[in-house]
């Protein structure tokens, strides 16, 4: 086993996700699966070699520092699932 | 030939020269579209009296002198664009009923070169997927057969496109999604080189691989989609600022001085036998037509999916955090709390794919793991790039097949994600690199489905695809061969 059941629910926890008991069992072996098919990078010697995480290199993409408009307030709010006219409105964060 | 079934070149000169009308054009598109969008289930937003408006718009511009390379043709766009004027769901119940309030670049450009979009059509949830089964709202059908999948991520744009629902569609290709459904649906799809179209407005699913790229009728017709969506964009900071050159002057007639190179390693074991029969003689006719044919080796193909699916996921799970409930989107309005809130949103917010995807991606990410996983991965993107490398120092693009089977039925391989990634292997090595890359139509299964050839070149070379996909459609005599549709 590459992954545990406890191990797909703390990551689960971490990307705030729920998963009913028959999501994570399944969860666990379709990623089981996939970790033990992946796993065949192991066969790869990448001693020394650098890591691509970007396929263009590109640097740092300066503008100049000007102000310009931004989204209206209205408009940012437009899709808020809760908003007070001003604000967008959450549960409450501490009790 | 009824008018909806004319290439976007064809219609775009027959506006030109007034012999047609685009309200004539756009009504003829919406009368296919009634005709047969109940088999192909392409559009999940369909706008027509804005499209009437606009086409109508498009008349009164054109009697004024104005042109556009575009003006006045029914197009559709993936419904991973955001547009100002239509809903944006990314085929997720998270984003059901979000109209973003801007443009992305590419609709802005459309919109400028005159482009009459009638709406969003069908795409695996945040183009996850490799059949558009993972659409939340509805599966696109294959035209060329009842029952069986378009592909995917870009289903909805390669089924509408064959099912002559508009004239050309914008697609997204993260590891294959435009260039697959292409091939499935007997299309033509590029994937321009990454940071030749802009991404601002495209939804992010992995932002190292994202491109967004024509799907079209012929090559013509996608070398003048690039036209119009190529060039810089300082709202996207990995955009490349590099002149556009005119794509329509890249079709060349004959092959002489380009030399192409075929990789053992993408004819290798599951590979269909009729699919690489077709390949092959697609080969010998750009062979015909003066290319010289030399074998190359790509070593490190073996290990694409592997590096595709830790670091897709990886940068998928970052990506897809901001989907929170909070700003817009989906929220579970039950939730107490604001950490329940989240979690519940997530839950109810997104599919199984995506969910599946993000615990790769935070377990590939995650203390402990990231060397092993997200680290691995990314030295060995760096090999598959160094393939490609010394493969373009011995050749000017490469040809294979796109995807490994002709299309297959829906509900097949939904139950199985490995076997489903396994069937992007020829396609996600161009994205890791960055290259760009075209599927072709270049012949049909004896089950009456399309099969495609892929071609990839280095970095900006577009016109080099474009040549050799424009002499193999004149040579193999497949593109203008239509499904039969009510």
């Amino acid at each position: 086993m590459k992954i545990t059941r406890e191990e797909v629910e703390h990551v689960a926890r971490l990307a705030r996700l729920d998963l009913t008991p028959e999501e994570a069992e399944r969860m666990t072996g379709q990623l089981d699966t996939i970790l033990n098919y992946v796993a065949k990078l192991d066969e790869v010697d990448t001693t020394g070699v650098g890591e691509t995480t970007h396929s263009q290199r590109v640097t740092n993409a300066f503008r100049e520092d000007e102000v310009r408009p931004s989204l209206a307030r209205e408009k940012a709010l437009a899709n808020a699932p809760a908003d007070n006219g001003e604000a967008f409105v959450v549960p409450k964060i501490i009790s | 030939m009824e008018i909806y079934s004319l290439t976007l070149t064809q219609a775009r000169e027959k506006l030109a020269r007034g012999e047609i009308t685009s309200l004539r054009l756009t009504e003829a598109v919406l009368f296919r579209i009634n005709q047969v969008e109940d088999r192909i289930r392409a559009y999940l937003h369909l706008d027509r009296e804005g499209a009437l408006a606009r086409a109508e718009e498009a008349d009164r511009l054109r009697e004024q002198g104005r042109a556009g390379d575009l003006l006045g043709i029914p197009l559709s766009v993936k419904d991973v664009l955001c547009t100002r004027t239509m809903p944006t769901t990314c085929g997720s119940r998270m984003l059901e009923n979000f109209t973003p309030p801007y443009d992305a670049t590419v609709i802005e450009r459309l919109n400028q070169a005159g482009a009459v979009i009638l709406g969003k059509v069908a795409m695996d949830e945040f183009a996850m997927g490799s059949t558009s089964e993972n659409c939340a709202f509805q599966v696109p059908v294959n035209p060329w057969k009842e029952g069986y999948v378009t592909g995917g991520s870009s289903g909805g744009s390669a089924a509408a496109v064959a099912a002559d629902e508009c004239f050309a569609s914008l697609g997204s290709d993260t590891g294959g999604s435009i260039r697959q459904p292409a091939s499935l649906c007997g299309i033509v799809g590029m994937k321009p080189t990454y940071g030749r179209v802009s991404r601002y407005g495209l939804v992010a699913f992995a932002s190292s691989l994202d491109q967004v790229g024509p799907m079209t009728r012929d090559v013509a017709d996608c070398a003048l989609m690039m036209n119009v969506i190529a060039g810089y964009d300082h709202r996207d900071s990995t955009s490349i600022n590099r002149e556009v050159p005119d794509y329509t002057r890249a079709l060349v007639d004959g092959m002489e001085g380009i030399r192409i190179g075929i990789p053992a390693e993408y004819f290798g074991d599951g590979l269909d036998p009729e699919v690489e029969r077709s390949v092959r003689r697609g080969i010998d006719m750009l062979r015909e037509a003066g290319a010289e044919v030399v074998e190359v080796s790509l070593p490190h193909t073996r290990y694409c999916v592997a590096v595709y699916y830790l670091i897709a996921p990886a940068e998928a799970s970052s990506n897809l955090a901001r989907y929170d409930g909070v700003r817009y989107g989906f929220r579970d309005q039950d939730a107490r709390t604001l950490i329940d809130m989240y979690r519940a949103s997530r839950s109810r917010g997104f599919g199984d794919e995506v969910k599946r995807r993000i615990l790769i991606g935070t377990y590939a990410l995650s203390a402990g793991y990231y060397d092993a996983y997200y680290k691995k991965a990314s030295q060995v993107r760096t090999l598959i790039t160094d393939d490609f490398r010394q493969a373009f120092a011995r050749c000017d693009l490469l040809v294979s097949p796109v995807c490994p089977t002709p299309a297959w039925k829906i509900g097949e391989k939904s139950d199985d994600p490995l076997a489903m990634y396994l069937s992007d292997i020829l396609t996600i090595s161009a994205n890791l690199a960055g290259i760009p890359a075209i599927s072709v139509p270049c012949g049909f299964s004896s089950d009456g489905l399309p099969i495609g050839m892929q071609m990839q070149a280095a970095h900006f070379n577009e016109e080099v695809l474009l040549r050799a996909a424009h002499n193999l459609e004149q040579r193999a005599g497949v593109v203008g061969t239509k499904p039969e549709l009510a």
